[in-house]
């Protein structure tokens, strides 16, 4: 589903590569934990993938296609099949629960009467019932994650991409967000999510890929955090 | 569907910017308005042009019994034999297109109908003060007029001749003068237009840059990104040519046509002209608010 060949990615004014030769596959299917200290290069890892910035070397491929010859205004519709979960949720605040996650449709020009029918669905499935009219700012920051999941995954994406979503939440709710992810993944959606928090990664035993300064120095299935931290 | 999304994105956006989508219609108002003035301004000046040209523009003004010039005192008004020998005369020249006798009776009624607005100022004049005269069209105005008026000049019976086109050569002057002036603020307001659109969009833009961006994760089409500020930049631009439309029908009906009491004929413009001159301000003007969208996002949304 995911193929790095060789890649590199070297920002302008920088000395140090952020990625450097990293090469991996990431199945279809898989849920995959990159974890690193800060700048270990995670968040760029997930930015390749979406198309937000391009390597300085090497291929990528998602679901077979090289990214490098998609052309520019191709690339929305490779966004559409790749979900992406932040750290800070950016919900829009003047819209409730409902029209955050509808507007993920809206803006790609889905019809009315799907939207009406999948997003309840989706909702429900990230455990917000009952909570469809609710303001972001009503909403403790464990249900504003959720929502971000839902948005990500109301349209069915291949792919879901969390920076850090645990970030800005307290352990025990983490552990709902983390069930939701699960979830998803269970229904066939590979996940990928760059975490801090090594808790949860060793509770959950999926396959880790360690990044240090850019390089990939451990790549393990049924891993834990790490061993020095 | 969509057309609902893009139509509310559009007014969120309206709303949220209102101080400066105001003061951008405003602008895009004054500087049609003026654009549009300038415009009538120069077909105005095209029907006068189109008057005079039609009129004469050499007169040959005989002695009378009233003239008071010395040569009218030393040979007398102008005898038929005279006259018949200007006529001839002139009509052989190369220079002259057509030849008219007016009489004392038919110049009369041409004064009368020309200061019908003043009867007082008729009633001052006997009608054996207005002479006869010869009204002669020249193939090249300004050209000719020396040669011509030698052939006749200092003649016994030729009391004045009097060069038409150069009276209104001022005149002329005057209107391009006005017309360019009017045009130049047109374009400096122009440029100001677009300015302000570029700036209002960029506004518009980053208020709403938590959407765009959520918009283009999710795999919203560039276009359709760029969709709602376009339309916002065109509504904004018609909003303001509609006030101009509305200026210019008030500068055509309350300014220019006033000017048709100076001409006998007529020489206001059409609706057409006016019509004409309205569709090609609305044109201008969402062409520029359309294209400095346009544009402005694709430097400031750059995927």
């Amino acid at each position: 589903m995911i193929h790095f060949d060789n890649v590199t990615k070297t920002y302008p004014n920088q000395g140090r590569p952020a990625l450097e030769n990293v090469s991996l596959d990431v199945e279809k299917g898989e849920f995959v934990f990159l974890v690193g200290p800060s700048g270990s290069g995670k968040s760029t890892f997930l930015r390749l993938i979406l198309r937000e910035e391009r390597p300085s070397e090497g291929r990528i491929y998602v679901a077979g296609k090289d990214l490098a010859r998609i052309t520019n205004w191709k690339v929305p519709y490779l966004r559409r099949r790749i979900g992406c979960v932040f750290q800070d949720f950016r919900l829009l605040p003047n819209k409730s629960v409902y029209h955050n996650v509808a507007f993920a449709l809206q803006v790609i020009g889905k019809p009315r009467r799907f939207i009406r029918k999948v997003v309840p669905e989706v909702i429900d499935l990230v455990g917000l019932e009952g909570k469809h009219d609710r303001m972001p700012d009503e909403l403790s920051g464990g249900e504003q994650q959720r929502v971000a999941v839902a948005r990500a995954f109301v349209n069915r994406p291949m792919i879901l991409l969390a920076d850090e979503p645990t970030g800005n939440i307290d352990p025990a709710t983490s552990i709902g967000i983390m069930k939701v992810l699960d979830r998803i993944n269970r229904t066939g959606t590979t996940v990928v999510m760059a975490t801090h928090d090594a808790a949860i990664v060793d509770s959950m035993r999926k396959r880790v890929i360690e990044l240090e300064y850019g390089k990939v120095v451990r790549d393990q299935s049924r891993g834990v955090y790490g061993q020095a931290y | 569907m969509r057309a609902q999304f893009v139509l509310q994105e559009v007014w969120t956006g309206l709303r949220r910017n209102l101080t400066m989508t105001i003061a951008l219609i405003v602008v895009v108002a004054i500087s049609l308005s003026l654009l549009g003035t300038g415009l009538l301004f120069v077909k105005q000046v095209d029907n006068t042009r189109t008057y005079w040209q039609g009129k004469v523009q050499l007169s040959i003004y005989l002695c009378t019994t009233t003239s008071v010039s010395p040569q009218c005192h030393q040979n007398g008004p102008a005898t038929a034999a005279e006259k018949a020998q200007i006529a001839s005369d002139l009509k052989a020249l190369p220079q002259v297109e057509q030849v008219f006798y007016e009489s004392q009776e038919q110049a009369y009624q041409h004064f009368k109908q020309d200061f019908s607005r003043e009867p007082s100022f008729i009633n001052l004049v006997n009608k054996s003060e207005i002479p006869d005269s010869f009204q002669v069209k020249l193939r090249n105005a300004n050209a000719d007029f020396p040669v011509v008026a030698g052939t006749v000049q200092g003649r016994p019976g030729v009391d004045q001749i009097v060069n038409d086109s150069s009276l209104l050569a001022k005149f002329y002057k005057l209107l391009d003068g006005a017309r360019n002036g009017v045009v130049i603020i047109a374009i400096v307001l122009l440029i100001a237009a677009i300015l302000l659109v570029a700036n209002t969009i960029r506004l518009s833009a980053f208020n709403r840059r938590r959407e765009t961006s959520i918009m283009r994760l999710v795999g919203a089409s560039n276009f359709y990104v760029q969709l709602p500020f376009l339309v916002e930049g065109v509504i904004a631009g018609l909003f303001g040519w509609l006030i101009a439309a509305a200026l210019l029908i008030a500068v055509k009906s309350l300014g220019l046509d006033t000017l048709q009491q100076y001409f006998p004929y007529n020489v206001t413009l059409s609706a057409a002209d006016l019509v004409e001159v309205i569709l090609l301000a609305m044109v201008m003007g969402v062409v520029i608010c359309g294209a400095t969208s346009f544009f402005t996002l694709r430097r400031y949304l750059r995927t």
